[in-house]
């Protein structure tokens, strides 16, 4: 999974069926440090997260459609917790 | 899944066979400031999408699973026009 940031909301009314009713949120992978690692790209949220909340993304076709339990499910990201706290190990 | 806008339409009367009827759209990937990322894209259609608009994609299996039939060969769907983006305020 992926740890990052939300920064913001995309809010669409014509859109796929597997997208409806979904929250759809602007997300960008952050390192343990919190320091941006990577582009921003889209998730849809399970776990009600809010503006600029660390969460877990699931990003993988298959674990979504287990998540939403339907076969044939097209989308790929998930937002599938929310961090309180990451402990990275002070290495060496 | 990830941000673009529509910028051309491909025509090709020449294809596989699951494409057919299919429309097809050159999409420039974006950012959440609506500024150009990487190159464009040819993406199939699934919300009738028109020039200039700002849409979302579904990329690799997911955007075959996008299409009925399924598993039509295409790697990116667009799957929803995009109304607006909230973004947080970056802190000054």
């Amino acid at each position: 999974m992926t740890l990052a940031k939300v920064i913001g909301t995309v809010t669409s009314t014509i859109k796929h069926k597997h997208f409806h009713a979904l929250k759809m949120m602007v997300v960008l992978p952050v390192d343990e440090f919190g320091a941006e690692n990577g582009e921003s790209f889209l998730a849809v949220d399970r776990v009600q997260a809010g503006m600029g909340d660390t969460v877990l993304i699931l990003r993988e076709g298959n674990g979504m459609r287990q998540l939403f339990k339907q076969e044939g499910f097209c989308v790929r990201s998930a937002i599938v917790g929310i961090v309180d706290h990451v402990e990275p190990m002070s290495v060496g | 899944m990830i941000l673009g806008k529509v910028i051309g339409r491909v025509v090709a009367t020449q294809k596989y066979q699951g494409l057919e009827g299919q429309k097809l759209l050159i999409v420039q990937p974006m950012d959440e400031h609506r500024k150009d990322r990487g190159t464009p894209v040819v993406a199939v259609d699934t919300v009738m999408a028109g020039l200039g608009d700002p849409v979302y994609m579904v990329l690799s299996r997911e955007a075959a699973l996008a299409l009925e039939p399924w598993f039509v060969p295409v790697d990116h769907a667009i799957v929803g026009i995009v109304d607006s983006i909230d973004l947080m305020e970056e802190p000054s």
